[in-house]
């Protein structure tokens, strides 16, 4: 009640001084129309301060109730019993809390910072550097992963917002060799109208289902066979998006976005139109308390000039089309005990130009299933089958690298995943491949753990 | 010519098919607020609740439902004290919903507007599953639905000023009426005091203060971190030489470890609602304590 009662002094003060300095600010020869328009603020200061001590008013009156209704309320109980002081706290168990004072600093205003370290073991039965998958021209991202023992890409983020309007982050990555790129980098709108966001920068695009996802988000320790072979695992590249979320019940969110065209199956874009664009919607729902789905579609086009794919030369264009379907379950919406996620996506993949300066029209597709199910608490199992449709180019491009051989590549993988917690876990997959000439098996574990304000999960 | 067609064509999309019949379009993340925003708002506003009585709401899947619910929503009436940090941002971030990004007034927090108990005095993530802020379950002490439906009468009437004079008067109203109730339960918890208990997560904090219940062990070694058969080993020691008349879990939370212990030491496990519909008794804000009273009563006898 008594600082109720100062505020509204203070309050009282703070509009008198308001009023002094805005008399003393009038011009100093005075005018008629001055004076009418200086009679006009008085009054409507006036009535702004009448409202506000009415209003001050009736929160002190209320303040007093509750007073008195938090006395009314404690009466019956006596004083409340010492706060969890009698508990017992074993060894391994939680110090004492006691409330920490927050003092402001010179760091307060620094941006989140979280860390992704991972740990790899590969074991393969074919020398990963003579992979290959006939008829689909790697990118250097999409290879298999070193042999043995090895640092896995680690990725340092700086989140924060910007202002009342804009958001950014940026996601470094440092290769297992040590060398740094900057993986993602990018400003976000936070206060545009009727659902719009636009973000501008270095960033995933939002195509498919699992293309915007860093790889510590992954549900298994590498990318589907499609994305490998037709999107160079992942594509991100310079450029600018626009989303827009419809105010339906139902989910339902269009965009679009363009891009630099640097990256696989782009490159060597130096122009200043963008080489590459794409749209995508995505939709969804809850089907009942246990389960919900998410569906999208989605279309990249590129234009390459000189794209290199092991020492092969291509100029010319991509389209990829991508259907996406995610369904996910969890007993009573609850899934920290029991969970269950099944995605699929189909790719199809037209590519027009020039293969080593030979005409090269190629219609190829790909596609996977994968189910990743947690059984109980911590524990999860995963199944995926991959596979990919290439195509026979012309004739003199037969037993190039566009050519399929009349093969048709694909790829079945299992893990199993335990949690230590939210933020760290360790895999076991096993992957038996017949993408190329020769079938490959290989064995892989690796750890990831993620540290410091890590960010919420997208679905 | 292109750009006005399409925000028209915008313009037209939103107010067909959002056209809300309610001034406030209400975004609860857990029952107990969207209870208590009924009771403040009346029928002027429209409340969804992003939770059910039986789901964890420190664990939601930030499904596409929860996304667009998002994007229309003029509040978002979640405790805070990041209680809702793995999924929350996550649907606001995705709403595209200015009225509801951190810092934004449609941002309504209860934790706010309650001491909070338990603040770690430090923070580091070996220590499980802590919240900078302090315990953020506050609804389990019936009291702080007084201060925080005070200011949530104020943030509506401040969202909303053509109403602000119902949603204070329906605050009035609930006030008296809880008053009621808070006398009612409080000599009816009477036996309760000074009752000594096991807590299987530590979510009961200001239940125990309101009642005046005291703690003598949790379940969990740390919070969120599920105990190891050799922690459980060491809570029967101290039950052995402290014991409790009853372990307390939220209806959310996994059966075992409190039935598992409440059969060793033969001690019931009492199951309570935690929030509405965590029981089928448990209907509304009134009843969530009945029930909550009468389950605990139960277990003394």
């Amino acid at each position: 009640m008594q600082r109720s009662a100062s505020r509204l002094a203070i309050a009282l003060i703070a509009t008198g001084i308001s009023v002094t300095s805005q008399a003393s600010a009038a011009p100093a020869k005075p005018t008629a129309a001055d004076f009418a328009t200086l009679q006009q603020q008085i009054n409507a200061l006036r009535g702004d301060c009448e409202t506000k001590i009415s209003e001050l008013e009736t929160r002190l009156k209320a303040a007093e109730a509750e007073v008195a209704a938090a006395h009314a309320a404690a009466t019956p109980a006596s004083s409340p019993a010492p706060e969890a002081s009698s508990e017992v706290v074993i060894a391994d168990s939680e110090a004492e809390p006691s409330p920490a004072a927050v003092t402001p600093s010179q760091n307060a205003m620094n941006p989140g910072v979280s860390v992704v370290l991972n740990g790899n073991y590969v074991s393969r039965s074919q020398d990963p550097a003579w992979a290959r998958i006939p008829g689909f021209p790697l990118s250097d991202n999409a290879g298999p992963e070193r042999r043995g023992l090895s640092l896995g890409e680690s990725e340092v983020t700086f989140g924060a917002n910007v202002d009342p309007y804009l958001s950014a982050a940026l996601t470094v990555s440092f290769d297992g060799g040590g060398s740094a790129s900057v993986e993602e980098g990018f400003i976000q709108t936070t206060a545009l109208p009727a659902g719009l966001t636009l973000k501008a920068g270095r960033f995933y695009s939002a195509i498919g289902y699992l293309n915007e996802r860093h790889g510590h988000n992954w549900s298994f320790i590498d990318m589907p066979l499609p994305y490998r072979a037709l999107l160079g695992s992942q594509y991100g590249d310079d450029g600018v998006q626009v989303r827009w979320l419809a105010p339906t019940p139902f989910f339902l969110e269009a965009g679009a976005e363009i891009f630099r065209g640097d990256r696989f199956p782009g490159g060597g874009s130096d122009k200043n139109r963008a080489q590459a664009q794409s749209l995508f919607l995505h939709t969804g729902s809850d089907i009942n308390d246990d389960s919900s789905w998410l569906g999208a579609v989605s279309y990249l086009h590129t234009a390459a000039r000189d794209r290199l794919t092991a020492g092969d030369d291509f100029s010319g264009e991509n389209g990829v089309g991508i259907a996406s379907l995610v369904y996910k379950w969890a007993p009573g919406g609850n899934p920290a005990q029991r969970n269950l996620t099944l995605s699929g996506e189909y790719f199809y993949d037209r590519q027009t130009g020039d293969f080593n300066a030979l005409p090269a029209k190629l219609n190829r597709s790909g596609w996977y299933a994968q189910g990743v199910y947690q059984f109980t608490n911590r524990w999860s199992l995963g199944l995926r089958y991959g596979s990919l449709n290439g195509d026979r180019p012309a004739k003199v491009l037969l037993k190039s690298a566009l050519d399929d051989l009349g093969r048709n590549p694909k790829a079945i993988t299992g893990l199993l995943e335990y949690d230590t917690s939210e933020f760290a876990r360790l895999r076991m997959q096993f992957t038996h491949d017949e993408t190329d000439l020769k079938a490959n098996d290989e064995l892989r574990f690796q750890y990831t753990v993620v540290y410091g304000p890590h960010g919420a999960h997208r679905y | 010519m292109i750009k006005p067609m399409l925000s028209a064509v915008i313009a037209a999309l939103t107010v067909g098919l959002a056209g809300p019949a309610a001034a406030l379009q209400v975004f609860a993340c857990e029952p107990e607020w969207g209870a208590l925003a009924h009771e403040i708002g009346g029928d002027k506003v429209s409340v969804y609740v992003a939770t059910t009585g039986v789901q964890d709401p420190h664990l939601i899947q930030a499904r596409p439902s929860l996304i667009s619910k998002a994007r229309t929503a003029d509040v978002t009436v979640c405790t805070g004290a990041e209680l809702e940090i793995g999924w929350l941002p996550m649907i606001v971030s995705q709403s595209a919903n200015k009225k509801i990004m951190p810092g934004a007034r449609g941002v309504f927090q209860p934790t706010d507007y309650v001491h909070l108990l338990e603040t770690p005095a430090s923070l580091d993530r070996s220590q499980g599953d802590i919240h900078a802020g302090g315990n953020p379950h506050i609804q389990s002490d019936p009291r702080n639905m007084i201060p925080v439906g005070k200011a949530m009468a104020d943030r509506f009437a401040e969202l909303d000023p053509a109403n602000a004079g119902l949603y204070h008067g329906r605050y009035q109203t609930f006030l008296g009426n809880w008053q009621g109730a808070l006398k009612r339960w409080q000599a009816e918890a009477a036996p309760l005091r000074g009752v000594p208990i096991a807590v299987q997560h530590r979510s009961w904090i200001y239940l125990e203060t309101w009642l005046g219940l005291r703690r003598v062990i949790a379940l969990e070694p740390k919070p969120g971190v599920p105990a190891s058969s050799g922690y459980l080993a060491q809570v029967l020691e101290v039950l052995k030489k402290t014991p409790v008349k009853m372990i307390i879990r939220a209806a959310y939370e996994d059966d075992r470890p409190s039935t598992f212990i409440g059969g060793r030491a033969g001690v019931p496990a009492v199951m309570l609602p935690y929030t509405i519909g965590g029981t089928d008794q448990a209907k509304d804000l009134y009843s969530l304590y009945d029930d909550t009273l009468s389950r605990m009563l139960k277990a003394l006898k």
